[in-house]
């Protein structure tokens, strides 16, 4: 396996989705290649801050509004049966 | 079994999503409003992710749920109840991104020009080991900053794909089903994304003192 046949085996390594004799190709490659083996670190961190990135906090006025309107729906539906369980 | 007026029992267990479904097809808008609780921060997450805008994506948030109401008794619990409602938001986000751009065939274009195989894939260009662990990173505003723009610098249909599989979790069928693209088209934009989004977040967050050479064999 050379450089540019890695790159496109990556995702099936980094998801952990790769075929075992693939997978050995890939471990042997990376072992002798400092180049991929950061790529490959890389990809998994731009992952991580991602997917544990949550820069869109709810704005406070649409979690208001959004609730009025879906209760107004509910209401619609269910009618009286829809006040709460207290 | 639990009685429905547990949802209020502070000494039980918080109840499961699906159990707020179950009881919320009774007519329950306490339960119905736990669970709104609980995924609306992901749903307007997913539409900001995918629509850019905020006000857009406050309409799919509101028309997720809406339908979720609408639809409670059609929910057949062969998924969970989060893939289920990020599944009815994504084709929400999806439409309305068709409707801004009507002539656009967003979600199949670029096949013929070969960016949907693996024939020219860019190499890696600036290799560096990061300065700082992705924990640390992940507070700061600088790189809340960061990660916005080399997501909004991403092709649309890639910046799709990468959303629904790295950040929301959906599997590489889930994503070709909710795209309406084969699953090896989702593979391989994919791919692309996290290769652009590594070099962009690379030339800032790696450490230009260890930069190495892109390999050649």
């Amino acid at each position: 396996m050379n450089c540019d046949e890695l790159l496109k085996a990556l995702n099936s390594y980094v998801d952990g989705e790769v075929d075992p004799e693939i997978c050995t190709e890939f471990a042997a490659h990376l072992a002798g290649c400092n180049p991929c083996q950061v790529v490959v670190d890389n990809i998994r961190q731009t992952i991580t801050l991602y997917r544990n990135g949550q820069p869109y906090p709810l704005p406070p006025e649409f979690h208001r509004r959004l609730h009025d309107v879906l209760r107004a729906k509910w209401q619609e539906k269910f009618g009286s049966s829809a006040e709460p369980a207290r | 079994m639990r009685e429905p007026n547990e949802l209020t029992d502070d000494s039980s267990e918080p109840l499961s999503d699906l159990e707020l479904v179950r009881l919320a097809r009774r007519g329950q808008w306490d339960a119905f409003e736990s669970l709104l609780e609980r995924l609306e921060p992901r749903v307007f997450a997913l539409a900001m992710r995918l629509l850019r805008h905020r006000h857009d994506a406050e309409d799919v948030t509101q028309q997720t749920f809406v339908k979720v109401i609408e639809n409670l008794e059609q929910f057949r619990e062969e998924s969970s109840v989060a893939t289920w409602v990020l599944r009815i938001a994504t084709n929400l986000a999806l439409t309305a991104i068709r409707r801004r751009r009507p002539i656009q065939t967003l979600w199949n274009e670029g096949a013929a020009a070969g960016s949907d195989d693996m024939s020219s894939l860019s190499r890696p260009q600036f290799i560096a080991h990061w300065r700082d662990d992705p924990a640390d990173l992940v507070g700061r505003a600088e790189v809340r900053q960061l990660l916005e723009e080399a997501l909004d610098e991403l092709d649309e249909k890639y910046r799709t794909v990468f959303t629904l599989r790295d950040i929301e979790q959906f599997s590489t069928r889930e994503t070709a089903e909710i795209l309406g693209i084969t699953e090896n088209n989702v593979k391989v934009r994919l791919l692309r994304a996290r290769l652009q989004l590594r070099e962009r977040l690379t030339h800032t967050l790696g450490d230009e003192t260890q930069r190495l050479e892109p390999g050649d064999h």
